[in-house]
């Protein structure tokens, strides 16, 4: 099979507001898709959708080669879903509501308990089996929806929003759980996290007012950032001033840009035109001039700037 | 049928873990001892049945059933769990029939809980315990017709109060309809054949006479389809409602 996931022209109107305008890509097993936009882009109704909750206006989408308006049970049993704010029932214990979720998921007997064990030991629900969902903070409530959505081992998972609420050491186990799944499933997360883009994501798409804007590899996206392949050197003040003039000369330079860092030293942002890199003649020419660099880093490019670059100038 | 077994049976351990169930319970049971024994006459009338317990089921569900009904949908909706529990693989009608029966098993838990009733009244002389059988099966009819409508109505709303009082005011217009209050006013303006139809929606009319001992089929298929239909009802509105 080709794709696990296929979005295929995905609408979805609420009276005048056109939430979601003919989004469309396709997911293959092994990778993990990261679904970004800003608030009220449409990234959550998108999800809606294709875990069959929400009736698309027009399209569809093919979850496991199941069409998720002609065989939406099928499409169910194949996918795990975490809806947005991982809606769980609150009265129940951890252990009752998985117990719930495997009997409807078809499992019984051993294996049914043997299911809910090895979801909670992947979420680390141990220690609060017996404890009412509504008692739990908002970290274990999030682990136990994760825990529903993993349960049954499918295919082709659909998170939305998985590490939100989360401690930044709940978070790192999170991610290690999705990069330890990912090379056998299909996932797609939606987050606004960046950095969890290039933690975890093998592939981002960018949407803002329902339409996609970008598709690409998170290295593919930061190379449209200005700062791609720029060249930040912190310098002693007095080689700073007379580095300054001479990198302006320096062929495929851009634009400089300076900063105090304190302590008698100075930073400068080398930019390059078109991305291209130049750190190499940049470290030449120090190496000629026998200057001193207390730091030279040179950057991969910013992904907060690609997205606001994207969402914004589009938007208007 | 298995997935609508796990999500009744989920359901009715969710009245059982919060203060609801017994709640209910207790007041039904007080209520109903109240209303059959000093407003019914109870000893006073002499008679071995149990007409005056019966003949206030259907006032006491018109309080009490909408209690139960109102959080069947509102609450999924409004803690989000309608999200959850709809894409897991089970159909709309698996997840409104579960839902129903569990409120209605409940109904009827509570109301086997009135064993003490039939128990006195076959102390005190020889009632006709077909009748009695009769007047359960016919209160567990309008419990489950109120709990069809109540269900329904749950849907539309994620507020639980509102959901309480449509349904509340639902199920008394269909309670009362055979009665003067209603076909008087009728009467004088509307066609015989109006009259009659909207007398024939009445659950006091139908359920007076299931109550003493009249079991017409034609009531039973009116209780039947009148839940069903009120269960396509609940479904449609599910399915409507659920982007909003």
């Amino acid at each position: 099979m080709a794709h696990m996931i296929e979005i295929d022209g995905l609408t979805k109107r609420f009276g005048p507001v056109l939430a979601v305008d003919n989004v469309s890509f396709a997911v293959s097993r092994g990778e993990v898709l990261g679904f970004l936009g800003p608030n009220g882009a449409g990234k959550s109704t998108t999800m809606k959708m294709a875990a069959g909750f929400l009736t698309p206006t027009s399209g569809t989408a093919r979850i496991a080669g199941y069409d998720i308006l002609e065989q939406p049970i099928e499409v169910k049993k194949r996918l795990g879903y975490l809806p947005e704010g991982a809606p769980t029932y609150p009265d129940m214990t951890v252990a009752a509501f998985l117990d719930f979720v495997a009997r409807v998921r078809g499992f019984s007997g051993a294996e049914k308990a043997g299911r809910v064990k090895r979801a909670m030991d992947l979420t680390q629900l141990a220690e609060v089996t017996y404890y009412p969902i509504e008692t739990l903070s908002k970290g274990f409530k999030r682990r136990v929806g994760l825990a529903q959505a993993l349960l049954h081992d499918p295919e082709v998972m659909i998170l939305d929003e998985p590490t939100d609420g989360l401690d930044p050491n709940q978070k790192h186990e999170v991610r290690n759980l999705i990069r330890g799944m990912a090379a056998e499933k299909c996932i797609v997360i939606s987050t606004h996290i960046l950095e969890e883009v290039e933690a975890i994501c093998t592939r981002a798409v960018i949407i803002a007012r329902g339409r996609v804007l970008a598709d690409g590899t998170p290295e593919e996206l930061m190379a449209r950032s200005r700062h791609h392949n720029a060249v930040i050197l912190t310098l002693a003040d007095a080689v700073a001033a007379e580095a300054e003039g001479a990198l302006r000369t320096l062929p495929g330079v851009a634009t400089i840009e300076r900063a105090s860092a304190g302590a008698g030293n100075t930073v400068l942002a080398v930019f390059p035109s078109a991305g291209k890199p130049i750190a190499g003649r940049i470290s030449d020419l120090f190496a000629e001039r026998k200057w001193q660099a207390q730091e030279i880093k040179v950057e991969r490019g910013r992904l907060d700037d690609v997205f606001r670059a994207i969402t914004l100038s589009r938007a208007a | 049928m298995r997935n609508v077994w796990i999500i009744m049976r989920r359901e009715l351990a969710g009245y059982f873990a919060t203060p609801v169930a017994y709640v209910f319970i207790v007041i039904f049971l007080a209520l109903l001892g109240a209303l059959t024994f000093y407003v019914g006459n109870f000893f006073e009338r002499g008679q071995a049945d149990l007409i005056p317990f019966f003949t206030f089921h259907p006032w006491i569900y018109l309080l009490l059933i909408p209690a139960i009904s109102m959080r069947l949908w509102a609450e999924e909706r409004r803690t989000g769990t309608i999200e959850l529990l709809l894409t897991l693989p089970v159909t709309m009608w698996q997840a409104v029939v579960g839902k129903w029966l569990a409120a209605w098993l409940f109904t009827g838990i509570a109301l086997a809980l009135t064993f003490p009733f039939w128990i006195t009244v076959n102390m005190l002389g020889q009632p006709d315990n077909g009748v009695v059988l009769a007047g359960y099966v016919g209160s567990m009819l309008v419990a489950g017709g109120y709990l069809a409508i109540g269900g329904a109505v749950s849907a539309l709303t994620k507020n639980q109060v509102i959901a309480f009082v449509v349904a509340a005011a639902v199920c008394f217009i269909f309670t009362v309809s055979g009665s003067p209050v209603v076909t008087e006013f009728l009467v004088r303006w509307a066609p015989e054949s109006v009259v009659e139809t909207i007398k024939s929606f009445s659950f006091i009319t139908r359920y007076n006479g299931i109550m003493r001992g009249v079991i017409d089929a034609r009531d039973i298929l009116f209780f039947v389809s009148f839940m069903a239909f009120w269960l396509f009802a609940n479904a449609v509105i599910v399915d409507l409602k659920k982007s909003g």
